[in-house]
């Protein structure tokens, strides 16, 4: 069982990187890898939203969307099949999620809320946790698969941000070609991480 | 058409891209982009959810809260992402299939949201019509541009014909396999934006 959730985490982690390999989150990926400590703060705020919303999404999904799961209220809900709404569903989760964790951190946590500043509320449209969300429903996870799915998935992509971050902090001392600068080699520089990360692909414990 | 409107088609072609230079809508465009059939459903999906929802919003862009704007935009936005995925689903499903959760993710695609925030809040509906239009057009050919040199060179193919016959099937081309793969899209979208800016001067940046 162990060995199961350890295999789920390195895949997530590595071989299926959610920046790298799947290209989600790009938005805010290019935006705020400029510099080392703000992709760090970001990285932690998807962590900390990840963990949470990939396993109450998959509550959500499985105890009030899917075909029958409405049955607990009454036998009569058995047919009744919800999982046209589920896309609705996760965005409003995650959006009210963000909102959520926002005013805890504000109430309980305020130096961890200043150091996350701007990048929380960003989180609700950053495309990680959506399709994070999305590819636990599609491929049917449990609770528990679905609680390590979403926690590693975010490490994947803060290690990958934090990484590009580090890279671009040193190209600024390079030359680049003009029509190259800023936007044009970060995607180059992106590619040729996703190509090492590319090693790691087959890799299973 | 006078002038405002053609600029408002015109302009995101080249000179506001909203990938190359907007940086917006980014996740998308890469993922779907191996095949030309897949990157094509997805431009007129996108150019069919972003259409409407700039037309949505600006009709009620006066009695929208400002407090509350995200949430009725993102409703309205999610809305019709379900509706052009059940579409979807109901007529192209194999297509459907291999766009995966790519279509749902259309809701959190920046270019949607940005133009619902920058330009249809602010504008009448017929001039967000041109501008949902104009941006769906420069991000669909973006798109297409990438899908056609992955496909033709990961796999010998456009939409799904054979043109140049690979050395597996008795051809003589040696299909580049990284092209199928995700850092290639990197690569393309890295040298196009480039190619652009050699062209369009005034669109680089500062080191």
């Amino acid at each position: 069982m162990l060995e199961h959730y350890l295999s789920l985490a390195a895949k997530a982690i590595f071989v299926e990187n959610m920046a790298l390999a799947f290209f989600l989150g790009m938005c805010s990926f290019l935006a705020v890898s400029k510099k080392v400590s703000t992709a760090i703060g970001l990285g932690f705020a998807v962590i900390f939203v990840l963990t949470l919303c990939v396993p109450i999404n998959q509550l959500v999904i499985n105890n009030l969307l899917k075909e029958g799961a409405l049955a607990w209220i009454s036998p009569d809900f058995a047919t009744v099949d919800l999982s046209f709404l589920s896309l609705l569903a996760q965005i409003g989760t995650i959006a009210a999620l963000v909102q959520l964790v926002e005013m805890t951190l504000d109430r309980y946590f305020p130096a961890l809320y200043n150091a996350l500043g701007v990048f929380l509320p960003l989180i609700a449209v950053n495309c990680a946790i959506l399709g994070t969300s999305l590819f636990m429903e599609q491929r049917d996870y449990t609770f528990g698969e679905a609680s390590v799915f979403g926690f590693s998935s975010g490490i994947g992509w803060m290690l990958a941000v934090v990484a590009l971050a580090a890279i671009r902090e040193k190209m600024r001392y390079s030359n680049v070609p003009p029509g190259l600068r800023g936007l044009g080699i970060t995607f180059i520089v992106t590619g040729l991480m996703a190509l090492g990360f590319l090693a790691f692909s087959g890799i299973q414990l | 058409m006078d002038k405002k409107a053609k600029s408002a088609l015109i302009d995101p072609l080249f000179n506001n891209n909203p990938i190359a230079l907007q940086v917006l809508g980014i996740c998308s465009a890469l993922a779907v982009t191996t095949k030309m059939e897949t990157a094509v459903v997805m431009s007129l999906a996108l150019t069919a959810v972003l259409v409407l929802s700039n037309l949505t919003i600006s009709l009620i862009r006066d009695w929208i809260p400002s407090s509350i704007r995200i949430i009725v935009q993102l409703t309205i936005i999610a809305s019709l992402v379900i509706l052009a995925d059940q579409v979807l689903k109901a007529f192209v499903f194999d297509v459907a299939k291999q766009l995966s959760v790519f279509v749902g993710l259309i809701i959190t695609n920046c270019i949607v949201m940005g133009r619902a925030e920058a330009f249809a809040m602010a504008n009448r509906p017929f001039l967000s019509i041109i501008d949902g239009l104009g941006n769906s057009l420069g991000y669909s050919m973006v798109l297409i541009i990438v899908a056609f040199f992955r496909e033709l060179l990961g796999s010998g193919k456009l939409f799904g014909v054979t043109i140049l016959p690979v050395v597996t099937e008795g051809g003589w081309y040696n299909p580049n396999g990284l092209m199928v793969m995700s850092p290639s899209a990197f690569f393309l979208i890295g040298l196009g934006i480039w190619a652009l800016r050699a062209w369009k001067t005034d669109q680089v940046e500062e080191n």
